[in-house]
């Protein structure tokens, strides 16, 4: 197509807008409020994502050693943990390593506990056994009960398997609401434009008779549907841009990114693909919306 | 001559079981101006909506300069078109627009390069002798001017055929003739015209290939003919 006739129907979609002005304005807002509510479920179901995929990773076998096990045993303990099918790593964490983990880890209650090092200290010495599956965990664990000169295994299952169901609960009801929403805007766009068109219907008649294309018939109203729907996303995209800044800051600022071994989805990242893809979903919603109501008048 | 326009055997029934054409078959050759007449419901509108693909014949074949215009597929009917100017009887103007921008529109739509348009619609303007009405918008106009702007409009784009579905019916005579003449002149420069009319008075004055329909069939086809019905 050519430049001259693009910037047409980019000034006829333009018109449309401010010639509909309440009609634009109400489907601005559905769209916003749409994009809104979808965007606020797409920002926690991917940080609840990356944190289950991350507690996931954490998950490790801590094998606590016999108190009695001479280096040797020891030793061989490791190697036969080694052995074990699906094991991708055997680490020795002696007992000062581990309880300063430990009081690392509590943060500032962690001070309650530096009167235990030396000889309080009440850690065994430990092997954290990583899997090269999360979901192996149990096994690896359950063998590793089995051998010598081991007096305790500690795997975190129960948690992670508890995490991962109320992470997909929440995923089907985000998707029911999501597709839900996705429609009605669309379903409204759909009529604010065929509203528009039944004022315009005589020009299309006359532009069909004459010798116009369906395709240019069409391009003005795909231009203003992209609008609206472009329009309509970058206020959800401010607000929860804003938003996730605050309780990104409000996260780091806490510490809780050491206390809960959790990370959020960086900041710029976050914003950066959820701009993306409210902006693309309004364009589709809008161009949607459009074209299907456009479609029926074509027919002269 | 050529043929320009042939109907072979063309029927055409709706929806709601009206048969509005039962089995016609006609030839028109370039450059010959065309009246159709006939009663009212008599299949005449449906005969001219025909031509341009408003409506698709139920069976039989339309050619327009060699092509089969029922077999065409719904993306090469506005090239159709573009050959074809259509004139209503109820001008079918856009309000919002001057009397320029009208004729400019049908010149925008199917993508003529700018620098043509203004020469272009200030001939066709001329041509219907409303060069200093350009500016004005259709409802300043009166409703002879009017139709004389939906016929520029409809021949700005050069077609090879004019046709026309009771361009004088809502005119008084003397605006009638005006539109008339300016057919005349359309036509004495190569252009077919064929056009559907109720009007006796001109059909009889102005003499021309008369074709009467009735009840969906040809029942009449002269060369020099007259309207043949009471007013």
């Amino acid at each position: 197509m050519k430049l001259r006739t693009l910037m047409r129907h980019a000034k006829e979609g333009a018109k449309s807008l401010g010639r509909n002005g309440w009609m634009t304005f109400a489907s601005i807002s559905a769209v916003t409020v749409a994009l809104l509510l979808v965007g606020l479920f797409l920002t926690v179901m991917l940080n609840l994502n990356s944190i289950a995929s991350q507690v996931e990773n954490n998950v490790e076998v801590r094998v606590f050693i016999d108190r009695t096990a001479t280096k040797e045993q020891q030793e061989t303990l490791k190697n036969q943990l080694q052995q074990l099918s699906h094991v991708k790593s055997v680490t020795f964490v002696s007992k000062e390593q581990g309880l300063e983990d430990f009081i690392k880890s509590m943060g500032d209650d962690g001070d309650v506990f530096k009167s235990m090092k030396g000889k309080e200290n009440p850690l065994p010495d430990a092997f954290v056994v990583k899997t090269d599956k999360p979901k192996e965990t149990i096994d690896v664990a359950k063998a590793a009960k089995e051998l010598n000169y081991v007096d305790e295994v500690n795997y975190g299952r129960d948690y992670v398997e508890k995490l991962f169901h109320v992470v997909d609960i929440l995923r089907n009801i985000g998707l029911v609401l999501i597709v839900g929403l996705l429609f009605t805007s669309i379903f409204l766009i759909a009529n604010t434009i065929k509203l528009t068109i039944v004022a315009r219907r005589r020009e299309i008649e006359i532009m069909k008779l004459v010798g116009a294309t369906d395709a240019f018939v069409r391009w003005p109203y795909f231009i203003e549907g992209l609008m609206l729907g472009v329009l309509g996303s970058i206020i959800p995209f401010l607000l929860i841009a804003i938003g996730y800044h605050q309780v990104y800051d409000w996260f780091i600022g806490k510490n809780y990114q050491t206390y809960l071994f959790v990370k959020l989805i960086p900041y710029e990242k976050m914003t950066l693909y959820l701009g993306g893809l409210l902006v693309l979903l309004g364009a589709v919603i809008g161009v949607w919306g459009s074209l299907t109501s456009v479609r029926k008048f074509l027919k002269v | 001559m050529i043929d320009l326009i042939e109907m072979q055997d063309v029927w055409k029934s709706y929806a709601n079981g009206v048969m509005a054409v039962n089995g016609i078959s006609v030839h028109i050759d370039k450059g010959e101006f065309v009246y159709i007449v006939g009663p009212s419901g008599s299949g005449k509108s449906t005969f001219i909506k025909m031509m341009y693909r408003e409506e698709l014949p139920t069976r039989g074949k339309i050619f327009i300069d060699g092509t089969d215009i029922t077999k065409l597929k719904q993306k090469q009917i506005p090239f159709l078109r573009r050959k074809i100017g259509v004139v209503f009887q109820d001008f079918k103007l856009l309000p919002k627009l001057t009397v320029y921008e009208n004729i400019a529109f049908a010149l925008e739509v199917i993508e003529e390069n700018p620098r043509n348009i203004r020469k272009k619609v200030m001939e066709v303007l001329d041509l219907v002798n409303l060069k200093h009405k350009a500016r004005s918008f259709p409802n300043e106009l009166s409703g002879g001017e009017q139709q004389r702007v939906s016929i520029a409009r409809s021949i700005v784009n050069n077609p090879t055929v004019v046709v026309a579905d009771e361009p004088t019916g809502n005119l008084d005579p003397e605006n009638a003739w005006t539109i008339m003449e300016i057919f005349e002149r359309i036509n004495n420069n190569g252009t077919t015209v064929v056009m559907a009319t109720h009007n006796k008075e001109i059909v009889n004055r102005m003499v021309k290939r008369v074709i009467a329909i009735e009840s969906g069939m040809i029942v009449r086809d002269d060369e020099q003919g007259e309207y043949g019905y009471e007013a």
